[in-house]
């Protein structure tokens, strides 16, 4: 049954150290304001599972918190490297991670099964290709009607799932528009869910078809207005695409790096308090690029 | 973008202009972020203006004004005729069969046209040289798109006798291997480059240079390629892109870069 509570409350309560979470969000509605507040409670020894890691998976390992990675694709969308989750690979720094990789179909197909209740999914993917080679998760199956060879892997069935949303009622009833991404289906596939919302509404105004979590499915809703930035909620604010491009600066080296969790993250209490100081050092620049 | 040639148009333009060509209205095709996105807005917006543009964040017929920097962009579910989850476009769109064209980029391509978008160099896969972000959609949409096409620069680092890792699965090793493995698709098709385009033999399925672009000669597609490329008897040369291409595409990128910069 979904609570109203702060986000760092939620985090404080649902995750542990040492847990699986998957903190999903297609480009679209990521839950950044959850991820600095991992960072800011030292949550230790994570699995986190993501189709694309992002700014937010980023942060997260090069903090060192993250033990284990499970993806399909490590870039910042649309500007090049993820620079922390390279030098985690490459050099080892903070600490060595490691790599559960997939393909985006791969993933979206292990969710859906663990949203079934199932113990693994089937889809015609990864033949011929050297990921089964380094991912022992991915195995060949025959249908046992056609002999078709298929590919299977385990579901994702996460200790905890976390989203952002758009709208919360007073139930604690949840609705997402727009690019909707694996959301449905990992909040059904984990142990416990987690979501931030833009705001409580009295009446979520869904139509026939929306996309409605019911508030039974959801252990907490935290009411974060600008809990995806930088990345976007349809209808509240647009994707930061300046930032994605200032990240690549920002996470080049590790001295840059760790000064900017210290000034922005470790140094403010909460989201809000986040983006206070990020508007005001943002707003007598002039974007000039992105 | 490179150097401007004295043609008035670069490599670059004449590649993405030269891509944009081989797509034709009604057809589906699921695009990559980058190039191919670029190249298939082109030909939206000029000779194909009833094809179908499917990206993996699951936008059905997206005609975006402006290039998505992400393949999520709220551009794309805005102007969508369907939004659909993540889960169902790869299922019931992409694995169902109703996409004809595959348009991906690559990091690396082999004389098969398997591409490798996951590691460079070092000691292999677990202490690579260099991380690439990896497969994303790639290799499912390598197996059952109708075919795919392929759009990189060409150079001997791109263009490798032997890549250090297969993420998608263009002919494998070549003949009927895609058959044998069970793939539905056709697989690469064309591989479009700033020299020139290749296309699979029809029976060993190993590339040659079909087509080659204006002002490139075959000695310099030769030395841009890690393996030794077979050259078509029949080579032909492309068509320089027109001035209405060359228009409407920097109209795009100017349009674009200036969406991009107001982000916030």
């Amino acid at each position: 049954m979904a609570q109203f509570m702060p986000l760092a409350d939620a985090i404080a309560t649902h995750v542990h150290d040492g847990d699986t979470l998957a903190m999903e969000g297609f480009t679209h509605l990521i839950p950044h304001a959850a991820g600095h507040e991992l960072i800011r409670q030292q949550k230790q020894e994570l699995t986190v599972m993501r189709m694309t890691p992002d700014i937010i998976y980023d942060q997260l390992i090069g903090m060192g918190l993250v033990r284990k990675l499970v993806f399909s694709w490590g870039g910042n969308p649309g500007v090049g490297s993820l620079h922390r989750f390279r030098d985690a690979v490459e050099k080892e720094w903070p600490r060595a991670l490691e790599l559960e990789e997939h393909s985006h179909a791969g993933m979206a197909c292990a969710y859906q099964a663990g949203a079934s209740g199932l113990p693994f999914a089937v889809l015609r993917g990864y033949a011929g290709t050297d990921m089964p080679h380094y991912n022992p998760n991915i195995k060949r199956i025959s249908c046992p009607f056609t002999g078709e060879q298929l590919a299977a892997v385990p579901a994702h069935r996460p200790d905890v799932a976390v989203i952002h949303a758009q709208k919360a009622d007073r139930a604690g009833n949840v609705l997402i528009t727009g690019i909707q991404g694996v959301q449905k289906e990992v909040v059904l596939g984990a142990k416990r869910a987690i979501v931030t919302v833009e705001e409580k509404v009295d009446d979520l105004g869904a139509g026939f078809n929306a996309i409605v979590l019911p508030h039974w499915v959801i252990a907490a809703v935290c009411v974060v207005p600008f809990g995806a930035h930088p990345s976007y909620a349809q209808g509240y604010y647009k994707r930061d695409n300046a930032f994605y491009t200032e990240w690549d600066d920002i996470s080049r080296t590790r001295e840059s790096f760790l000064a900017w969790i210290a000034d922005y993250i470790t140094g403010t209490r909460d989201h809000a308090g986040f983006m206070a100081k990020f508007n005001a050092a943002h707003s007598d620049k002039e974007r000039s690029n992105g | 973008m490179a150097d401007d040639t004295k043609a008035g148009y670069t490599r670059d333009e004449l590649m993405i202009v030269e891509a944009a060509r081989q797509l034709r209205s009604g057809q589906s095709c699921f695009v990559g972020i980058g190039m191919p996105s670029l190249a298939a807005n082109l030909a939206r917006l000029t000779h194909a203006s009833e094809i179908i543009l499917i990206y993996e964040s699951g936008t059905i017929g997206a005609k975006p004004a402006v290039l998505p920097l992400s393949i999520g962009d709220q551009e794309l579910a805005e102007t969508a005729d369907a939004v659909v989850s993540v889960p169902e476009i790869f299922t019931y769109w992409l694995q169902g069969g109703r996409i004809n064209i595959g348009f991906l980029g690559a990091a690396q391509i082999d004389r098969y046209a398997n591409i490798n978008t996951t590691v460079i160099g070092g000691d292999g896969y677990h202490h690579p040289k260099v991380r690439l972000p990896g497969a994303g959609g790639a290799p499912e949409i390598a197996t059952s798109c109708g075919e795919v096409f392929i759009l990189l620069r060409q150079n001997s680092k791109s263009f490798v006798d032997k890549l250090d890792f297969i993420t998608s699965v263009g002919h494998l090793d070549g003949g009927n291997a895609r058959q044998r493995i069970g793939m539905p698709g056709r697989g690469p098709t064309r591989i479009i480059t700033d020299l020139g385009i290749l296309e699979p033999h029809p029976e060993s399925r190993e590339l040659m240079l079909t087509r080659i672009h204006p002002g490139v000669t075959v000695d310099e597609v030769l030395a841009a390629t890690g393996w030794p490329l077979k050259v078509s008897e029949h080579l032909q040369q492309t068509e320089p892109p027109s001035q209405h291409y060359l228009d409407v595409m920097r109209d795009l990128q100017q349009r674009t870069a200036k969406a991009h910069a107001g982000g916030r």
